[in-house]
């Protein structure tokens, strides 16, 4: 187990280094200088100059990644062009909300999810079935700022039942998370009903009827468990889903998160947060990724042998 | 599907022909036949919309009757500045419906090709195709999209390139793994033994095995990429006003959603029902091409 988890943490080196290297090389393809987007339209030649000085833009490209990345390890990505103060802190502010919205979304959608999943399986072909399918096909089909524009409507506008935005009190999470997770628990019930359907074919599932135990046990002792290795993968690319939709539900509800923070600093071309935001979300996405292969890993004992 | 009701009709009935399978079993999926239908009927009115709009989507301005519910004048209602929302919808169907089939289709071409190549070849090239795979998949989808969009600079036609570039690697994965299981058939083999060059192995023998799975997601990665265009327009990265893109129309109808709902409403139904369509005829695809292929 620990050979394996070595394994898959050295293995992550190679695409850290190479998102690192996108980030970095991120501001040098874009148009005009980067000295002079940082020091601000109005500065002179001089203070251009000293800006250059001061971001070692003048060093050869690869010292400069070397310092970026020796800066990235330490938290440290420069100052955000538009309010002065480490993008560390801006980021640091912005962090927590954005955590809470996605574990939220995620814990009901997979548990809704799986749910629908499993009930459409059991009764496959049968209302519950054709209902289950229904809503999933829809979810995956509506966006989530319809979705998120259309509740708030409803119970924040039409019925007065929860707060349109902010994100103050456990109330403010319920629209968000509903909205951010809809999709999910779509893809879930849909993935889950499909591993489910196999499950039940499989002859241990007979043999376990024909030993007389109640649908309910063989359900939920002999199918859920199996039908889990799967769904917990499905689990983990999910995540990233979710990390890329806050930011668009972050905007509908006016969330005070990394989404938003993001989508201000492309509308300002603020590059040092964007940069120290790319990178955190992908190194939160692969890190979610290495968690749910180690879990797989544990559930399946088969795998860590390969 | 003309063809293949031609070859139906032109072969003996025993003779049973990859599509005369395909359109046997498709076409007992009454949904996703009717999906396919309303797929082709959004199409034409995409084609024909200019000749078709009751009014100018961006010039025809009716101060008088601003924010106006759906009437007989104006079928879906007027926006917030006083333009008719049929005529934005109809006009933004163009918008929305080459932004998802062009991005699938570029990143269908460059990823079927790569994964070929790194699925045939494997070795050297495998791992290098593979492992940038690795790092486009290590941006959550539409984060890629917004980084591209700052380097590029908002508009259309970077948002069609930013949703192709994250198609790629879902296509290279999966023809490489397709190609990995053919190239060991006996018929790849036979090509082989009797001095086919590689180049006629890859495209006559093992690229039509990986096709039914690459239409598959073509359908289906064509709904996720309306739904991304749109968001991206909806954050103000894609189209600006006053195109009437669907994402960008819900983002000016938000100011108004106190007073005037509709305005917000006929653009979503219209990116869901379009979005549905799509997933429903890609579902119907996968039952009747592939029914191994996972679900998603």
């Amino acid at each position: 187990m620990v050979q394996y988890l070595v394994k898959r943490l050295l293995g992550l080196i190679p695409t850290l280094l190479l998102v690192g290297l996108l980030v970095f090389l991120f501001v040098h393809l874009l148009p005009g200088d980067p000295a002079r987007l940082a020091a601000g339209p109005e500065a002179t030649a001089e203070t251009v100059a000293l800006v250059r000085q001061d971001l070692g833009l003048d060093q050869p490209l690869p010292r400069q990644f070397v310092r970026f990345a020796l800066g990235a390890l330490h938290g440290d990505f420069g100052r955000s062009v538009r309010t002065k103060r480490p993008v560390s802190t801006e980021i640091a502010e912005r962090f927590w909300p954005t955590f809470w919205l996605t574990l939220a979304a995620m814990a009901w959608s997979v548990t809704i999810g799986m749910a629908i999943g499993v009930a459409s399986a059991v009764w496959r072909n049968q209302w519950p079935d054709r209902l289950g399918m229904t809503l999933a096909v829809s979810g995956i089909s509506f966006p989530a700022f319809a979705l998120g524009m259309v509740l708030m409507q409803i119970f924040s506008v039409e019925l007065g039942w929860l707060p349109t935005v902010g994100a103050d009190t456990w109330r403010h999470y319920i629209l968000p998370s509903v909205t951010l997770g809809a999709a999910v628990a779509a893809i879930m019930a849909r993935f889950t009903r499909s591993s489910f359907v196999d499950i039940l074919k499989e002859d241990y599932v007979r043999t376990a009827r024909a030993k007389g135990l109640a649908e309910s046990i063989v359900v939920v002792k002999h199918g859920l468990r199996n039908a889990l290795i799967p769904v917990v993968t499905m689990m983990g690319l999910q995540f990233g889903f979710l990390l890329g939709g806050s930011i668009v539900v972050e905007v509908v509800f006016n969330w005070p998160g990394m989404g938003r923070l993001l989508v201000d600093a492309v509308d300002m071309r603020d590059y040092p947060v964007i940069q120290g935001l790319v990178l955190l979300f992908s190194l939160e996405f692969v890190l979610i990724n290495l968690i749910v292969d180690v879990l797989y890993a544990v559930i399946n004992p088969a795998i860590r042998y390969r | 599907m003309t063809t293949a009701t031609a070859a139906a009709i032109a072969l003996p009935p025993e003779v049973r022909t990859p599509w005369t399978e395909f359109w046997r079993k498709f076409k007992k999926q009454r949904v996703a036949v009717l999906a396919g239908c309303f797929v082709a009927l959004l199409v034409a009115l995409a084609i024909v919309a200019p000749w078709i709009v009751p009014y100018d989507a961006e010039n025809y301005f009716d101060y008088d009757s601003i924010n106006a519910a759906p009437s007989l004048q104006h079928w879906f209602g007027v926006d917030p500045l006083g333009r008719d929302i049929l005529s934005r919808i109809l006009m933004g169907s163009r918008i929305s419906l080459t932004a998802g089939f062009v991005s699938v289709a570029v990143g269908a071409v460059v990823g079927t090709s790569l994964g070929l190549v790194a699925g045939y070849y494997e070795a050297l090239w495998d791992r290098i195709i593979m492992r940038v795979c690795d790092v486009l998949f290590a941006f959550p989808g539409i984060l890629l999209a917004i980084g591209i969009v700052a380097i590029l600079g908002g508009g259309m036609v970077n948002v069609i390139i930013a949703v192709a570039i994250f198609s790629i690697p879902t296509f290279a994965r999966l023809v490489r793994g397709n190609t990995l299981a053919l190239k060991h058939l006996t018929f790849v083999e036979a090509a082989r033994s009797i001095g086919a060059s590689d180049w006629t192995i890859v495209t006559r023998h093992i690229f039509p095995g990986t096709i039914p799975a690459v239409v598959v997601y073509f359908s289906l990665r064509i709904g996720t990429s309306i739904i991304t265009a749109a968001s991206l327009s909806f954050i103000g990265m894609g189209a600006q006003p006053p195109t009437p893109e669907w994402g960008a129309m819900l983002n000016e109808a938000r100011a108004d959603m106190m007073t005037a709902p509709h305005v917000a409403l006929f653009p979503s139904l219209a990116i869901f029902l379009t979005v549905l369509a799509f997933n429903l005829l890609g579902d119907g695809l996968r039952d009747a091409l592939d029914p191994k292929l996972e679900r998603q």
